[in-house]
């Protein structure tokens, strides 16, 4: 397409990378011993995988064809606010349904808290 | 050059997706489960991304966007059923 070599390179670069930090969360989650570990390897560096993806589509989008794409820094935006969000509602539900945390967890502050103002399940 | 990068990324994504879909099979809890199905939603995202970038086409720039939404409504709507046991709370009786 353009004649310039190196613009487009910037942005298969970035997502090369993005693919790399990928695989490296997907390691994560199948090493990690319980729920909560997993979910900090899971929401994390997929979060950043998938925002360096997206900024190297967009800036290949803007060397190449000059094409600004407002489709795409919405979906950039979107996915930063509500991954960490999803992730964070998601592990809630999940000590609140008493999942066990791994062997080697030396402290769980929460505990205390949710046994004193007596949680219920029901509403 | 730039080609193969392309086809080397989305390799990559392939193989995140496949590790993900191993700790969906033998997850031992829900949760395990739900964040392993988040994540592999948001990987598709990117490998939408860059299929788009290689068929040198924008059609497929909304599916990104929507794709994003279903991930983050179905996880809540998971997480929602996990905490209360219902999704849609009736309205109470007086």
């Amino acid at each position: 397409m353009s004649e310039n070599v190196s613009d487009e390179f910037i942005g298969a670069l970035l997502i090369l990378i993005g693919s790399i930090i990928s695989v490296i969360s997907a390691i994560g989650i199948i090493r990690f011993p319980d729920v909560y570990s997993r979910s900090h390897a899971g929401t994390k560096s997929a979060t950043l995988a998938v925002l360096l993806t997206l900024t190297g589509c967009f800036l290949y989008f803007w060397f190449t064809e000059s094409f600004i794409s407002v489709r795409l820094l919405l979906g950039i935006v979107f996915v930063f606010l509500t991954a960490p969000v999803s992730g964070h509602l998601i592990i809630r539900a999940a000590y609140r349904a008493k999942v066990k945390m791994a062997e080697v967890t030396v402290e769980d502050e929460l505990k205390e808290v949710l046994h004193e103002e007596d949680y219920t399940n029901s509403p | 050059m730039i080609n193969l990068m392309l086809i080397t990324a989305l390799t990559l994504f392939g193989v995140a997706i496949l590790i993900a879909l191993v700790r969906i099979i033998l997850g031992p809890s829900l949760p395990d489960r739900v964040i392993a199905l988040d994540m592999i939603g948001v990987n598709l995202l990117s490998g939408i991304a860059i299929i788009s970038v290689l068929y040198q086409t924008k059609a497929f720039l909304e599916a990104i966007l929507i794709l994003g939404i279903l991930a983050f409504i179905s996880t809540i709507a998971f997480s929602k059923y996990l905490e209360r046991g219902v999704i849609i709370e009736r309205k109470r009786k007086r």
